[in-house]
């Protein structure tokens, strides 16, 4: 048994859920007791959905149990065939109806249903919902797509893509789609399919017949792709395009697979992030220390980024999600840190806590995270949030994806012009701690009330005298938690004991870079 | 798959009222839900459902998502090992326990909430429970009850959970009212002041804000449900010797002067004296009221089952608001405990027990109700088809009984309706 608070990830059922919601032509029944009808509201309130997912449940109760639950199970499939006439029906199982062993998939086929029936297995107590999402979809492709080796393209035609993974309740995954679109239309390839998102069962029977596919979340669409491989010949590009450099790693590698230029693309690109990093006023985010937790493929993307494109250090990567570690603790090495891999909550608290880091890049548990230890946040993974599904477009891949990330995890740090004309007043009657905000008058709450109370030193040799820490409350608030740390862990490495005005600005010349 | 059968009502308190009792798809929510509000109501109770990864995400969806840091609730979500009998899941649940307690020291009341999972493995929490609560006494408490949607719909959680404290209750022969069902501090505050201008006393509240401050309870007790989904813990009660007043529940103006007058006579209080005390709060709350009215009169209102809150809902809306009840679903009807609520509904109105979801939705659109009540999964696909809904859980976190709250009640309704006539997008 595992002692859980908040969850990263749902069951596996909710996975199939957001395929079987994200397509058209597909119900999905699912055996399972009342009250699961729960997931139900993530797509209608967190999603917006205008229509109910396209699941029926059959909603058994403690008297069914006693009776007959698998012929439950045989009307409400028959019922849910007949009133929604679907091109395909999934069946499985929630948690407890796997308890109960009724066998979903034999059962729907004893119907003998004039469609195709898809069983889903969905060990509840083993996977979670990635993994349902991941093999729903890649039990989807093998009941559409007939293998088949794959022809070889006709001189002139212009290659064809399928972009797979994208689902319902997934992070930006609507926006993300249509800029990636817009990259392939611009470099003459063509997309074949796009599934599971807005694809039916008879789109799917078409996959094959692109050139290659595009793995675009690879922990959903990373089974089904590494299939059509094997099957249809068909290679996938592995770059996830997330930030301006991985964007044009991404269009330098569907070039080479469609035999076309991106030199073109490539000239005319039009992310304004890179020169808003290189102008004068991002000078400040130099080496801001950023912890960066989420599924695998946003927070590796996220962690080039953050180096890269806007010169933040690393200091904290992690996942919930154990079955990429691999690919986490290789990207973790390269920043120079170990991987955080972990689906339990409070321990991601406890190393955000101890990385002290100025901005945290999270999923919705590390905003509370942030919010509660008063570090900037920016949310860049699932689980999802009703946050996440904004009114505007704002994708995270592609040219204008770069551009949605600068601003989005700029914006929560204090501007630098601000940064540095508050370090100029910091003497100033109205900038102590004591003073509330100016415009607000003598009614304003008093700051010192609200600034949080300061950790110990790390070691408890470590003591501080007075003029120096008279010197540190000149310091500014939002700084001086860092000056703190910096002084400590320098009188530390050279084993000095009391900290004294001359090691507070001994420490300040170290550090100053 | 559904057995339709349209019966007379059996009750002779209530008029022959039609009930179309159906079964097939049911969307609502399990008892686990109820954890939400009671967690917020009980300071220093612990609430750990013994389940599966779906419970846990079931209570964090139902809570609004992850708004307390560390929530008096959390999941011991069973794993593969558990039940493939490698780790006995008694052992495991104790370590959990144990874990937990030292945690949290300043848990004193700690419930052991069974799910489906834990039902369907047969996973016995009371033992457990009672194992548990001699290693740990006296400083915790270790009580158990089952949420699992096999056994109970939504607000039937809270009904069991204080079904679960009523044996713990301290034993009393001295006179006394309780009132019986969680309400907000500041509605069960209102309350207290009402009764003693009554001269009702002494009066308790279960469930308590304190493990520690369980009220007294015995054959000289009299209660008052507070909430119509109480069924299990009245015949607790019922069972130490109390005894219920029978009595319409504490919604609009109209149903909280009944409720109180309820009580007053049950205490002896002739009616001129109730009627002293009633008049100022019931014409203040008749004033509140009025201030909707002009909106919501006249029109057809359709309730989905979920809270067993509909009858008495629909009653206040009907006698009160002038509103038109089209369908009155509930996902149970208790008919003794009702028996005056279905007295006061207008003639002719549909009532529906029990649930099949598609069918209902095809009754509501041909229906095409001004307003229409119902859970979170359907509101926005409704609000999509021109449909306006009034979202139901709303109805258990804020607070809506008493006089005081009646037009706040009626102002949850009329919202929905405002907000549309107020938009030009």
């Amino acid at each position: 048994m595992q002692l859980t608070l908040w969850t990263y990830e749902g069951p596996p059922h909710v996975g199939a859920m957001r395929v079987a919601s994200a397509m058209r032509g597909v119900h999905f029944v699912l055996h399972a007791p009342q009250g699961d009808t729960y997931a139900d509201l993530l797509f209608t309130m967190i999603e917006r959905r205008a229509a109910r997912p396209p699941v029926t449940y059959t909603t058994f109760q403690a008297r069914d149990l006693g009776g007959d639950t698998a012929e439950l199970f045989k009307s409400a499939a028959r019922e849910a065939y007949e009133r929604f006439q679907p091109d395909l029906l999934l069946v499985g199982a929630s948690c407890t109806a796997e308890l109960i062993q009724d066998d979903p998939g034999g059962l729907a086929r004893a119907l003998a249903l004039p469609i195709p029936v898809v069983a889903l297995e969905l060990p509840a107590y083993q996977r979670k919902e990635d993994w349902g999402a991941a093999e729903t979809f890649y039990q989807l492709v093998r009941a559409c797509v007939r293998p088949a080796p794959r022809a070889p393209r006709v001189a002139g035609r212009p290659a064809r893509c399928n972009i797979l993974g994208p689902t319902s309740l997934g992070f930006r995954h609507r926006d993300d789609v249509r800029e990636v679109s817009g990259l392939l239309a611009a470099l003459g390839v063509e997309i074949g399919v796009i599934a599971p998102l807005g694809a039916s069962p008879a789109d799917l029977a078409r996959l094959g017949e692109a050139d290659f596919n595009i793995a675009l979340y690879p922990e959903i669409a990373g089974t089904a792709a590494q299939w059509l491989h094997r099957n249809c010949g068909q290679p996938t590009v592995r770059t996830i395009p997330i930030g301006l450099g991985a964007t044009r790693d991404f269009i330098a590698e569907v070039a080479a697979l469609a035999g076309v230029d991106p030199a073109p693309l490539l000239a005319g690109e039009a992310a304004r992030s890179a020169w808003y990093a290189r102008s004068v006023d991002s000078n400040y985010l130099t080496g801001k220390r950023v912890f960066i937790f989420g599924d695998a493929t946003h927070a590796i993307a996220a962690a080039r980024v953050a180096r890269e494109e806007l010169g933040f250090a690393v200091v904290g990567l992690g996942s919930y999600a154990r079955g990429f570690a691999r690919e986490m603790r290789e990207a973790a090495a390269s920043h120079g840190i170990e991987a955080l891999i972990t689906d339990d909550y409070l321990a991601v608290e406890a190393a955000v806590a101890a990385a002290q880091p100025e901005l945290v890049l999270g999923t919705q548990m590390e905003r509370h995270i942030a919010k509660r230890l008063g570090i900037p946040c920016a949310v860049i993974s699932a689980p999802v949030h009703v946050q996440d599904f904004p009114a505007r477009y704002s994708p995270q891949m592609g040219f204008e994806g770069a551009n949605v990330l600068f601003d989005s995890w700029v914006h929560p740090l204090m501007m630098g012009l601000e940064e540095h004309l508050l370090g100029m007043f910091r003497d100033d009657r109205e900038f102590h701690d004591g003073a509330g905000p100016s415009h607000l008058g003598h009614t304003a709450p008093k700051l010192v009330d609200r600034v949080p109370v300061e950790a110990a030193p790390a070691d408890e040799a470590l003591s501080w005298a007075a003029d120096a820490e008279r010197e540190m409350q000149r310091i500014p608030f939002f700084v001086r938690g860092k000056a703190r740390r910096n002084t400590e862990r320098f009188a530390q490495e050279r084993g000095i004991a009391t900290i004294t005005m001359d090691t507070l600005y001994d420490a300040k010349a170290h550090y100053a870079r | 798959m559904s057995d339709l059968a349209t019966l007379a009502a059996g009750c002779d308190a209530a008029p022959s009222v039609p009930i179309l009792r159906e079964r097939g798809q049911r969307s609502v929510f399990c008892g686990l839900t109820g954890i939400i509000w009671l967690h917020r109501k009980i300071e220093d109770a612990f609430f750990l459902v013994v389940g599966s990864r779906t419970c846990a995400h079931l209570l964090q969806s139902a809570a609004g998502v992850m708004i307390f840091a560390e929530p008096r609730f959390a999941t011991a979500i069973i794993e593969e090992r558990d039940l493939a009998g490698l780790a006995d899941a008694n052992d495991e649940l104790d370590a959990v326990v144990t874990r937990l307690l030292e945690r949290r020291p300043d848990i004193k009341l700690l419930f052991l909430v069974g799910s489906c999972p834990s039902e369907v493995i047969k996973l016995d929490l009371s033992r457990a429970a009672f194992r548990l609560s001699q290693r740990f006494a006296p400083t915790v408490r270790v009580l158990n009850y089952s949420g699992s949607g096999i056994e109970t719909t939504f607000t039937q959680g809270e009904d069991a959970c204080l079904a679960a404290l009523v044996p713990i209750l301290p034993a009393t022969t001295a006179r006394g009212l309780l009132i019986v069902g969680a309400l907000a501090d500041v509605v069960e505050a209102q309350f207290r002041r009402l009764l003693a201008a009554l001269g009702i006393g002494p009066v308790a509240f279960l469930p308590a804000g304190q493990a520690n401050a369980l009220p007294p309870v015995g054959a000289n007790t009299q209660f008052l449900l507070a909430q119509p989904f109480l069924a299990d813990t009245a015949r607790a009660l019922e069972a130490r010797g109390a005894r219920r007043i029978p009595a319409a529940f504490p919604l609009g103006a109209e149903g909280t002067a009944l409720w109180l007058a309820a009580a007053a006579r049950a205490f002896g209080i002739a009616a001129p004296a109730i009627e002293v005390v009633l008049a100022a709060p019931r014409a203040r709350a008749r004033a509140a009221l009025a201030c909707h009215a002009p909106l919501l009169a006249g029109k057809r209102i359709f309730f989905f089952p979920d809270s067993q809150l509909e009858v008495p809902l629909a009653r206040f809306l009907a006698r009160e608001m002038g509103m038109q009840p089209v369908e009155i679903g509930t996902p149970y009807l208790h008919r003794q405990h009702l028996a005056e609520e279905l007295a006061l509904l207008p003639e002719g109105v549909r009532l529906s027990e029990g649930q099949h979801v598609e069918r209902q939705l095809d009754r509501c659109r041909a229906a095409a109700p001004d307003l229409v009540v119902c859970g979170l999964g359907l509101a926005n696909p409704l609000e999509a088809e021109g449909l306006a809904t009034k979202w139901s859980i709303e109805l258990l976190f804020t607070p809506i009984q008493g006089f005081e709250q009646a037009g706040d009640l009626a102002g949850l309704f009329a919202r929905p309706l405002q907000r549309r006539a107020l938009l030009a997008v």
